[in-house]
């Protein structure tokens, strides 16, 4: 940026959201006593044990025998197997002992487990196509609608747009419909266009329907940041252009990134369109892991091998984002 | 509030300007909103009008070949006068009702202690949004696991008093209703948490210290200041809730289909096993418009509220 002053320099942090008590050496009144922090605690770890114990059980399912994941009476402890792992990954079929026994000894850890359970591995299942088609879709459709939610909240925020009240709520509006509702328009829609069956139609779709909540997310956030800051740094000779992006966007990083794990959240495990509008080639994991059958009924540990698979992702982004999750939602137009 | 001016800047200012936003701000206003806008009228509004189009004729999406009759309202009539889909409305309300409050008591009672900032607070706050990092449709799956009489860790650990297999949560008719709101809530508390808990850290700590010095005690600030102060927060996280849980589908096709027979049918069930289960794709689309309608008339009503507590 040739000729162009720096920008003014970065405002402090917003007050609201950031440190409550100053360092003073006085006791602050409005810190909570000892006492009541350590109750507090424990009734939100109680809270958390509870809570998380389902959770931990599909964890562990995930690591014993489908035998044992529905034994009667259930067994707390069970021998550690990778069963479900080996299940989730791969199709097998049955053999008898001497069918097993004519064959050469097992080529892999794999195909051990599977020979323990008298089967052959004959090939890998559709988990792994899956998974990568919720990993184009889950993120391609996040990064789409903090895009474009970005740029509609900035332009919400900053313009005098004509209704802008009932654009608000119109946007708001299009999460009202029930998937199931508009999934047969959108099934003639798309095969006309031939989206039926894509990553992109997938994509476009969930963006639409986390657009919603992106606009109102960031237009909280961006009433927030002073108008003064982009008005100087335009003054300064910045188009509008390059203020938004130099001076508005860093400051809405933290509200960008809240915005973004909810989009992740939805997009990530959105079942009823996906079911409907795709099949083998773009279908995401949510449709497949409740159907994985195993030998007399649902295959339990394969299904909890995949659960736990399938959340690493989002926990992953949701750790590396969670310092801005709490501030990101502030809603800071609320305060106005 | 003006910013200095320093010499670099009043050169970058006398020089002739070479900015790049000839644009004027209207013009530009809806480059940044417009893209947003076209694709939700391409993939939301479009589709919405072909349904509420679908609403009048008896179409159905198995015999795209037949001749579509146009039906009038017929269809509109008929489920207005169909006592069943009233009843399923009603469980539908029933079931928004419940997980709403237990949602929004957990839900703030969490917030009130995580704010008491007691050490590892931030750990815990993200280790409790687990659930909600779930795919609904696998939770729904997994909790007919754990609500096996014999074997599942729900009635293992609910029935250790008594005898584990004594009750059936999914197959009791009185107690299906409480299974499906027992699993939402446990999914979406730490949703509410967090909208609420962004509530409570909303409120600037002048307004404490003030009630400090005038010795309220805490109940008056909870009630004068607390609440009131984050009460669009509560709004908010009852319209994003209510939103949700109206058309609330895959978590309940999973976890019920809504059974035992039509204990658990909500809504969004009926309008599944109407579109695809007997294909009435007419009828179904008229179903999805009422449902649609109400939740846009109890949303319209919460954003007006909201506005109203904004402003307070």
């Amino acid at each position: 940026m040739i000729g162009i002053s720096p920008p003014p320099a970065p405002p402090p942090a917003r007050k609201t959201s950031t440190s409550r008590s100053a360092p003073s050496g006085n006791k602050d009144p409005l810190e909570p006593s000892k006492a009541a922090k350590t109750f507090s605690g424990v009734v939100v770890y109680l809270y958390a044990l509870i809570t998380l114990l389902p959770l931990l059980w599909i964890i562990i399912t995930g690591f014993r025998s489908p035998s044992d994941a529905i034994a009667y009476p259930p067994k707390l402890f069970t021998p550690p197997s990778l069963e479900g792992y080996v299940n989730l990954f791969t199709t097998r079929t049955r053999l008898s002992q001497q069918e097993l026994d004519a064959l050469p000894p097992p080529s892999s850890f794999v195909d051990k487990i599977a020979r323990d359970q008298q089967m052959v591995v004959v090939g890998p299942s559709g988990f792994l196509k899956r998974y990568t088609n919720s990993l184009i879709v889950g993120f391609g459709s996040t990064f789409l609608s903090v895009f474009l939610g970005t740029l509609a909240a900035y332009g919400f925020s900053r313009f005098r747009i004509p209704g802008k009240g009932d654009w608000l709520f119109f946007i708001l509006s299009t999460r009202m419909m029930p998937p199931i509702a508009v999934a047969i328009p959108i099934f003639l829609m798309y095969r006309t266009i031939g989206l039926s069956d894509t990553h992109l139609g997938l994509i476009l779709l969930y963006t639409t329907v986390n657009l919603s909540l992106a606009v109102w997310l960031l237009k909280g956030f961006m009433d927030e940041i002073p108008q003064e800051y982009e008005e100087a740094a335009m003054i300064d000779g910045y188009s509008r252009l390059d203020a938004f992006r130099r001076v508005v966007l860093p400051q809405a990083a933290t509200g960008i990134a809240a915005t973004a794990i909810f989009c992740l959240i939805f997009s990530w495990n959105e079942y009823a369109f996906s079911l409907l509008l795709t099949s083998g080639n773009a279908q995401t994991a949510p449709p497949f892991i409740p159907t994985i059958i195993g030998e007399g009924g649902l295959d339990w540990p394969a299904m909890a091998a995949a659960t736990t698979l399938f959340l690493l992702p989002v926990l992953f982004f949701t750790v590396l984002l969670r310092d801005h999750l709490l501030r990101g939602i502030s809603f800071g137009a609320i305060r106005k | 509030m003006k910013p200095l001016v320093t010499p670099a800047q009043a050169v970058s200012r006398a020089r002739p300007r070479t900015r790049s936003n000839g644009l004027p701000d209207r013009a530009l206003a809806w480059i940044f909103v417009g893209p947003a806008i076209l694709l939700l009228l391409a993939f939301n509004i479009f589709p919405l009008l072909w349904t509420l189009y679908l609403s009048f004729t008896n179409y159905r999406a198995n015999r795209p070949s037949a001749a579509v009759q146009w039906l009038g309202n017929l269809n509109y009539q008929r489920i207005l006068n169909d006592p069943e889909i009233w009843q399923n409305l009603q469980k539908t309300a029933a079931f928004l009702v419940s997980t709403l409050f237990f949602q929004l008591l957990l839900g703030f009672a969490l917030a009130w202690f995580i704010n008491r900032k007691f050490r590892t607070h931030a750990f815990i706050t993200t280790l409790i949004l687990l659930p909600m990092m779930l795919s609904p449709a696998v939770v729904g799956t997994f909790w007919t696991y754990f609500f096996q009489p014999q074997y599942g860790l729900f009635n293992q650990v609910v029935g250790a008093f008594g005898d584990p297999s004594s009750f059936t949560m999914l197959g009791d008719v009185k107690l299906a209703p409480w299974a499906i709101v027992l699993v939402d809530t446990w999914m979406w508390t730490p949703y509410v948490m967090l909208l609420l808990l962004a509530g409570l850290r909303s409120i600037p700590d002048y307004i404490y210290e003030a009630a400090e010095v005038d010795r309220a005690s805490e109940w008056t600030k909870f009630w004068r200041i607390t609440l009131p102060m984050m009460l669009p927060f509560v709004v908010l996280a009852v319209l994003f809730r209510v939103i949700e849980n109206f058309k609330m589908f895959d978590l309940v096709n999973q976890l019920t289909n809504g059974g035992p027979g039509s204990t658990t049918e909500l809504a969004a069930i009926t309008l599944k096993r109407e579109a695809f289960e007997k294909w009435r794709t007419g009828f179904a689309s008229a179903l999805a418009i009422i449902l649609f309608v109400s939740i846009y008339g109890l949303a319209s009503v919460l954003v007006k509220f909201l506005e109203r507590v904004k402003k307070a």
